[in-house]
């Protein structure tokens, strides 16, 4: 026998290939797609090790670790603002954005559909990469499964986050108090509606677009403008809306809310489409905007602070925080009548994030 | 947007209140019901009841065509779907949370197997069946005289085509017939009919039908109607009309809605709906009881697209809940706060009534929009 050769493999064919079942067996083939895709998309030393963790530096002095998560299964993959890839970095770096903390690493779990083209992967794969290396954080883990064709559909993804929250910085749900200003970062609804606008039986003419997009450099310019205490909610209204956002902290904190609807912003295409669906905007989800309750005397500096920021142009003061023990979230309608403002009963939109 | 953030306007709200506050009587009580649970919605959505003087009450009406769907036209539906692998059932996206008999509802039905879709129109089912050649494509219609022609459309064009995979469950129910069981005697029995002092009429059922078809109400039950849009300040206005007819004695069919509805309606889309359909003798409402002559079934001409006839459908009816005061709330003879079952055991999530179905009953409104009214005030 002579000197044995190196193994040859085929490379990965990312423009006509599809995912099968080698891809999640654990073989060379799944260690080819992690070292071709995703080891060369994420692009850092610790995934680069090849090991079965990520070994990461401890946070700096007084800091505290702030860990979520979340689940991917929108549908359609792709839509205008955004993809599953790009949405499944938002959805987690804002979930720690939004406690505070500065987002550093995620871990992202592949599930993937046999016969997925690797092409629309590796599109989800550059989109995600791009939307981590924008937001400042580092994909440092992973895992990849692959289920029989018509048991998944197309690519489900789960990212976890791991953040440092800085001292002082204790925003929370039960933090809310009476006299509290509530601000939004800008027009509620788009991604829920842009969703909904691609779904084939909805074919709109207007073209809404998602607003997915990662807020922690938006927390972070208004901690710069505001004292830390003064910041006692951050929330992102993702799947139920504003609605279902602030009746939580209502219940959380003990209070009631009393909101102005002439004030929400809401664009005038995504107003338009719910007006013909019969939906309201207050219920639809977003996946780029910030709900701040903050101390009233704060509530100048943290709207400025928000508009300058390139996220937040259109944010608004929207209500106020009112003792109510009953914690009902009433709203003023610009007809000047008033009426409550309930969780989302029913599930409106399937499969939105 | 145009033609409708002009009908929502608080400064125009504010001087209609002015307007109808000054006409009213003191002392005089004036109970209006909205017939149609889009007034039901826009009345609760932008509260309209804050804008009225005390003595001006308005109770909401049945016409939330969710709400009336009795429970075993939906068992119906979920015995097909769970039966027939090959079965698409699909229905608006209202029907599917519709509770139905042994705890299932379309939605449970479709968590179990069956292949249940919400579709947008009855075009988009009729599209599906062209889509799907070897699935049974069956379409859970319902609705007032509005969502009727389209339907009535949709069999036609079946038909046209000859798809044989497409049919129809027809649920569609008629208003005349409604209104006129609610100012007669009210089907549910031992019920005293309350008093109204006039009736907002049907916004697009009206487009349909036209006004003329109300002319009964004025002559026959000398009460007041003023036809009008699901707008607030369609509303508003029509409280104004309704007010100065009861002062000045009189009882009249008015027509607010001036920019859609026609004394005599749609002509077309009447043709249709006769071509197609035909009047059943009696259907049972939910709430209401059985009602003569106030729904309509596919005519025999069009049988191979009538999902009960094809698929040897049976209508099993099923009695309301007992404890359900829903026949007296849709009567206007008593208040979803009257209601044991209200806020309890009945809420939009776990409905029990028809009027906690649809976000347009007259229940899930209160309990969505309304409800801080009812307990004391904060301390």
């Amino acid at each position: 026998m002579s000197a044995a050769k190196p193994a040859y493999t085929r490379p990965l064919d990312l423009r006509h290939g599809h995912v099968d079942l080698g891809h999640g067996a654990g073989g060379r083939a799944m260690s080819q797609l992690i070292a071709d895709l995703f080891v060369r998309a994420f692009d850092n030393a610790a995934l680069a090790r090849g090991d079965d963790g990520a070994v990461l530096p401890a946070p700096g002095p007084g800091e505290r670790l702030v860990m979520a998560t979340d689940g991917h299964v929108v549908s359609p993959l792709f839509f205008p603002g955004g993809d599953i890839g790009s949405l499944a970095v938002h959805g987690t770096v804002n979930d720690l954005a939004v406690m505070g903390a500065r987002p550093l690493w995620l871990s992202a779990g592949f599930i993937l559909e046999e016969g997925f083209a690797l092409a629309e992967l590796a599109r989800i794969v550059a989109s995600m990469a791009a939307a981590a290396r924008a937001a400042g954080v580092q994909v440092v883990t992973g895992d990849t499964k692959v289920v029989e064709q018509g048991k998944g559909d197309g690519v489900f993804i789960t990212t976890t986050g791991v953040g440092a929250l800085p001292a002082g910085r204790e925003p929370g749900g039960a933090r809310a108090r009476p006299g509290d200003a509530v601000l939004v970062s800008g027009t509620l609804g788009d991604h829920g509606m842009a969703i909904l606008a691609q779904r084939e039986s909805l074919a709109f003419e207007s073209q809404i677009v998602s607003d997915s997009a990662a807020l922690n450099g938006l927390v972070e310019a208004l901690y710069a403008a505001v004292p830390a205490e003064a910041i006692h909610v951050l929330r992102d209204p993702t799947r139920g809306g504003l609605a279902s956002t602030v009746n939580e902290i209502a219940s959380q904190s003990g209070v009631g809310f009393e909101l102005d609807e002439a004030a929400i912003p809401v664009a005038p295409q995504v107003r338009a489409a719910c007006e013909l669906l019969g939906l309201d905007p207050l219920n639809i989800a977003n996946e780029g905007k910030l709900v701040v309750v903050c101390a009233a005397d704060a509530a100048e500096a943290a709207l400025a602070a928000l508009r300058a920021h390139r996220l937040g142009a259109a944010a608004a003061r929207i209500g106020t925080v009112v003792a109510d023990e009953r914690c009902f979230v009433q709203l003023r309608t610009p007809l000047g009548g008033r009426r409550m403002v309930d969780w989302l009963a029913a599930e409106q939109l399937p499969r939105i994030c | 947007m145009k033609y409708v953030t002009e009908f929502r306007d608080g400064a125009l709200a504010a001087g209609l209140a002015g307007a109808i506050a000054r006409e009213v009587e003191p002392g005089r009580d004036y109970a209006f019901m909205e017939f149609c649970g889009g007034h039901t919605h826009a009345i609760s959505r932008y509260g309209v009841a804050d804008l009225l003087p005390a003595n001006v009450r308005l109770i909401h009406g049945p016409g939330c065509p969710v709400c009336v769907l009795p429970v075993g036209r939906v068992d119906m539906a979920i015995r097909l779907a769970l039966a027939r692998p090959e079965v698409i059932l699909c229905t608006y996206a209202d029907c599917l949370r519709v509770p139905a008999s042994d705890g299932l509802s379309l939605l449970k039905a479709k968590a179990r197997g069956a292949d249940v879709r919400m579709v947008y129109s009855a075009a988009d089912a009729l599209a599906l069946a062209r889509r799907e050649p070897a699935r049974e494509v069956v379409f859970f219609a319902i609705g007032f005289e509005t969502t009727t022609p389209p339907t009535a459309l949709v069999i036609r064009q079946a038909a046209a085509e000859d798809l044989r995979n497409f049919s129809v469950i027809c649920n569609h129910v008629l208003t005349p017939p409604a209104i006129d069981g609610l100012l007669s005697a009210p089907a549910a029995a031992g019920l005293a009919r309350p008093r109204l002092d006039g009736i907002l009429g049907p916004a697009h059922v009206s487009v349909i039908i036209g006004s003329a078809p109300y002319a009964f109400v004025a002559e026959r039950h000398r009460t007041p109607v003023v036809i009008t849009g699901f707008e607030p300040l369609d509303v508003m206005q029509a409280v104004h009309m309704l007010v100065r007819q009861v002062n000045e004695g009189r009882a009249e069919v008015e027509n607010e809605y001036t920019r859609a509805v026609t004394a005599e309606g749609n002509r077309k889309a009447q043709a249709l709906m006769a071509d197609v359909l035909a009047l059943r003798a009696r259907f049972a409402w939910r709430g209401l009881g059985e009602l003569p002559a106030s729904a309509l079934r596919i005519r025999p001409a069009f049988a191979a697209w009538d999902a009960e006839a094809k698929f040897g459908l049976e209508d099993r009816p099923v009695p309301d809940h007992r404890s359900c005061e829903c026949a007296a709330i849709l009567c206007g003879a008593k208040g979803p706060t009257d209601c044991k079952l209200f806020g309890t055991v009945c809420t939009p999530e776990t409905p029990m009534g028809a009027c906690m179905v649809s976000s347009e009953g007259a229940c899930a409104a209160h309990y969505n929009y309304g409800r801080f009214r009812d307990l004391s005030p904060v301390r």
